[in-house]
């Protein structure tokens, strides 16, 4: 069937791409900026149609919760919010990859820390590939850098959600998530009818009962678990790594950034290169696992490498150990809800890595 | 004659009126002697056995004393992270809303860390049971005071007793969700006597009947016992639970359907 | 008349000796042990077997479900 064409802010057209996933369940609660996404499954009603089940929950907690709840069930849910509110969420999130369910948690990022703006930022890098939570886990992390993408990404992400029995975020912010673009949207898909061997249920007669937990009191036990899921996270880096190349091929430099810095980003390369500069663009679309290897090929051939993002520097520790020493690596970041322009980009090429 | 009857004679399958149900597994539990916990999950698992629902029953376990209720259960059933329960049997009644769901929490879990949960749940309707063992005190930790804990009541973070005035008061949780209109049956029972016990097995029983019915919320607190946090046998803490814990919450039903 | 009997047989290895089914046994048939099981615990276990009438009071209060009950007329 065709694609059909729509125009969209970011937030709706995840709601949309949820309810044409064939999503069971959407648990979430209202914060600037993606509240558009829990109106729009209101307004559209899908329990009428799909029979999808949208709540609005008494929290952020009680959301993830829910999710933690239908995942185990064997369903396709999900829960979005903005950063306080996915900090709130921290709790369930690490009891979810600690029972190793798979579900969708939508972030669209605002500035912190603390209540912080409602404006977009790129500031919550760390919390999503490093942990959130406690003890180790690892969310597999998606950046959209498109309305397009933000709706492209229900789907993939619960295809990775499944595959791996993992939690799945998409960190996007606050620009796509209220930015109108063209998008094109798949055609509805049935919600499933089998459950994988692992939901709960119901126990018939034929299996044993299904026990879905993150305890285990043997530490013998435990660290047999810790082992499987780095062996897991060890698997998602080898398969499920993306990113997107813009003009690498000659570069002398190297512009890292993802979501909306590597919108700004795009923009730069074009401005650099009328200059005389060859600049070239990496874009994560996975930020778990990290284009690591590919960073690292790359080093090989630039002179220098600056990661931006809107913040005062996450990515880019994870470009450094990319890198590996070959190359300078610096940051360049505007922060507080305030999204960097293509020119301060190119200063900050010049000045940090050209010219110093 | 009747004395002569020997006990080979009376023990045959015919004659058999009590055996622990097939639902509870043969895991030893890990409750210490006398807990009120082994007997609350054994008429729990005998209510969903002989009603034949093992195959429909989808439970959710506290972080607490219960917290591995799922080994002793055999049913499917989720770990919550504490508090948590009800949000999480939220989604699995609203995803599967054929299933029998219930949730078990202690006092900590359902009345502390987890109130608000436990009072949307119970204020949206979820068509869910809440089974909420009350015993005033945190067990696993190792005797720490509770939102139920009594006034007075020594614990090991009240250790010269509860002083409402600087630890606030015991918190009536069941009188709470029973003022919701959500909750379709709220009662508190005991199973420290076989006569409650039975009493309760048929509050659960009726819990899970208007679950069935898509009627709401139902709630049944357990009054119950903690010999080990309460430094006291388990004989003792029943006879205790009596004077001390029945007069501040008494036995009964809270709420009860207009039939 | 018809005499009721009954008989308990107690999962001594499981039983905590915890006592509360010997306090609500009617008749007074259950008593606590002087040896202890493999877990150290004074088990329950029917001393007065004669008096028992199958009630099933003390498998109904047992935490631990370790009491099977049986019951005749006779």
């Amino acid at each position: 069937m065709e694609k059909e064409l729509r125009l969209m802010k970011g937030n709706e057209a995840v709601a949309e791409a949820a309810i044409r996933a064939g999503v069971d369940g959407y648990f979430g609660y209202p914060i600037t900026p993606q509240t558009e996404i829990i109106e729009y499954l209101m307004e559209a009603n899908p329990s009428q149609t799909t029979g999808m089940v949208v709540l609005q929950a008494e929290s952020e907690i009680a959301a993830i919760n829910m999710v933690y709840g239908g995942a185990a069930c064997g369903k396709k849910v999900m829960t979005s919010s903005s950063s306080p509110g996915i900090s709130l969420k921290q709790e369930g999130i690490t009891y979810i990859a600690g029972a190793e369910l798979p579900c969708l948690i939508v972030n669209v990022v605002r500035g912190g820390p603390g209540l912080g703006t409602i404006q977009p930022a790129q500031s919550d890098y760390f919390q999503s590939v490093k942990g959130g939570g406690h003890g180790d886990y690892h969310l597999i992390v998606l950046a959209p850098a498109s309305v397009q993408e933000m709706a492209d990404f229900v789907d993939l992400g619960f295809e990775l959600a499944f595959k791996y029995r993992n939690p799945v975020l998409m960190l996007s912010d606050g620009a796509i998530g209220q930015m109108m673009e063209k998008v094109y949207l798949s055609p509805q898909k049935e919600r499933s009818k089998v459950f994988p061997d692992w939901a709960t249920t119901g126990k018939p007669a034929t299996r044993e009962r299904n026990i879905i937990t993150s305890l285990d009191l043997d530490p013998n036990g435990q660290e047999l678990f810790n082992r499987k899921l780095v062996a897991k996270y060890d698997k998602i880096r080898e398969k499920e790594v993306r990113y997107e190349e813009f003009q690498c091929e000659d570069a002398e430099y190297l512009l890292v950034a993802y979501g909306t810095s590597a919108r700004v980003c795009q923009k730069s390369v074009q401005l650099a290169r009328e200059q005389g500069i060859r600049v070239g663009l990496l874009r994560p679309i996975t930020l778990f696992p990290f284009p690591t290897k590919r960073i690292n090929e790359l080093a090989d051939r630039v002179k220098g490498i600056l990661s931006v993002e809107m913040s005062a520097g996450q990515m880019v520790e994870d470009v450094l150990l990319a890198a590996n020493g070959k190359v300078p690596v610096w940051h360049f970041g505007r922060m507080g809800g305030i999204v960097t322009t293509p020119e301060e980009v190119i200063e900050n090429l010049k000045s940090k890595i050209i010219g110093g | 004659m009747a004395e002569a009857t020997g006990i080979k004679e009376i023990i045959k399958p015919e004659n058999l009126v009590y055996k622990k149900t097939k639902l509870m597994t043969d895991n030893t539990l890990s409750y210490c002697p006398g807990c009120g916990h082994g007997t609350a999950h054994r008429i729990l698992a005998e209510v969903i056995d002989e009603e034949g629902l093992q195959s429909q029953t989808i439970g959710v376990s506290p972080v607490g004393c219960s917290v591995l209720m799922y080994n002793y259960l055999d049913v499917d059933m989720q770990e919550a992270a504490h508090g948590r329960a009800p949000a999480v049997a939220t989604a699995i009644k609203r995803l599967l809303p054929d299933k029998f769901v219930f949730t078990y929490q202690g006092d900590g879990d359902l009345a502390a860390i987890g109130t608000s949960e436990t009072i949307h749940a119970c204020n949206r309707g979820e068509n869910i049971l809440i089974i909420f063992i009350n015993n005033g005190i945190y067990g696993m930790t190792g005797g720490q005071m509770a939102p139920t804990t009594l006034e007075g009541m020594k614990t090991s973070t009240s250790p010269y007793g509860r002083d409402v005035k600087t630890m606030g008061n015991p918190l009536k949780m069941t009188d709470i969700v029973a003022t919701l209109p959500g909750t379709y049956y709220v009662t508190r029972q005991s199973v420290h006597t076989p006569a409650n016990v039975r009493k309760t097995k048929k509050a659960i029983r009726k819990a899970v009947q208007y679950q069935k019915l898509d009627k709401g919320t139902c709630f049944v607190e357990i009054v119950s016992n903690c010999p080990s946090g309460w430094k006291m046998t388990p004989v003792q803490s029943n006879k205790w639970m009596e004077e001390n814990m029945f007069p501040f919450y008494p036995l009964g039903d809270m709420k009860t359907p207009e039939e | 008349m018809a005499k009721i009997r009954g008989s308990i047989i107690v999962n001594v290895d499981k039983c905590k000796g915890c006592e509360v089914c010997m306090v609500s046994c009617p008749t007074g048939t259950i008593s606590m042990a002087k040896e202890v099981n493999g877990k150290g615990y004074n088990y329950a276990f029917p001393a007065n077997p004669e008096l028992c009438i199958g009630c099933a009071n003390c498998a109904m209060v047992c935490p631990d479900g370790v009491i099977t009950v049986y019951k005749t007329k006779i």
